[in-house]
């Protein structure tokens, strides 16, 4: 049998990808690419916490199934913020977005 | 080592590296498709957590809409995608290195919990996880509220973005 900690840090690890992409991207869709796999290290927690918690209580999966939506909701808007930006910038880069810099 | 934890680590090492290809590759449809297969591998995650429905609304929802939805948003701005430049940010090492300290720092946290070491136990049998979740979903006195409250999220959110990415030309609303 796996133990719990197995997943947590293989979830540890593939959050902390994500956000390594999420730093060191110039491009707003890979920024986009890192938080899915962010999304998806924090259900993989989520998931084994229903599996090795009582599972009869099933917080954690409904849980992760929020989590779906909200991803599935974020993918939507950024993907269209940005399609919106590279039509009237014609720049997909995040450094030369700054309209709204002060 | 049992047969479900060389699994496990097959496909954990399978996911990480998939991962690695995501933040890394040039090429953004590469990436994309690096995402497929890093999805792919947490789907069979749930599946060996036996959390069955996660891991159909996973292949579903994630590979058949969201990544699908990432190629298309990498195709329709491709045109500064390939050719110039760096894909990193100069100072991208300041982004590893706080990674690495994110997970040394998750590591040694979860080393001091003494939950760590807990091992499942077995499902009763006669236990139907599905049907447990669908009613546990839609009861009054558990998640009905947070569950309606996310399809109105999802509902607003795809009406703006259809806002914010529409284009309108001449001629499109009748006159």
């Amino acid at each position: 049998m796996v133990p719990l900690s197995w997943y947590l840090i293989f979830a540890a690890a593939l959050f902390s990808i994500g956000l390594f992409g999420v730093l060191s991207r110039r491009n707003a869709v890979a920024i986009l690419l890192g938080i899915e796999l962010m999304l998806n290290s924090v259900n993989i927690n989520l998931a084994a916490f229903w599996r090795y918690g009582d599972v009869s209580i099933m917080t954690g999966q409904v849980f992760a199934i929020i989590v779906f939506a909200v991803a599935a909701a974020e993918v939507a808007v950024g993907l269209a913020l940005v399609i919106s930006v590279y039509r009237r910038r014609n720049t997909v880069v995040a450094d030369e977005i700054d309209m709204m810099k002060w | 080592m049992t047969g479900e934890q060389i699994v496990f680590l097959l496909v954990a090492l399978f996911t990480l590296g998939s991962g690695l290809m995501v933040v890394t590759t040039r090429n953004l449809v590469h990436a994309a498709l690096w995402l497929v297969s890093t999805l792919f591998g947490v789907a069979v995650t749930y599946a060996l957590l036996s959390a069955s429905f996660l891991a159909v609304v996973q292949v579903v929802v994630y590979i058949g809409a969201i990544a699908i939805l990432f190629i298309f948003a990498v195709m329709l701005t491709r045109k500064d995608m390939r050719d110039q430049g760096a894909q990193q940010n100069p100072n991208w090492w300041v982004g590893a290195l706080l990674s690495v300290l994110t997970f040394i720092g998750l590591f040694f946290l979860l080393q001091g919990w003494s939950g760590m070491s807990t091992t499942a136990t077995a499902i009763p049998t006669g236990f139907d996880a599905i049907s447990e979740l669908g009613t546990a979903l839609v009861s009054p006195d558990a998640f009905v509220l947070p569950f309606e409250v996310a399809s109105v999220l999802l509902v607003a959110a795809l009406v703006g973005a259809v806002y914010v990415a529409f284009n309108p030309r001449k001629g499109d609303f009748g006159k």
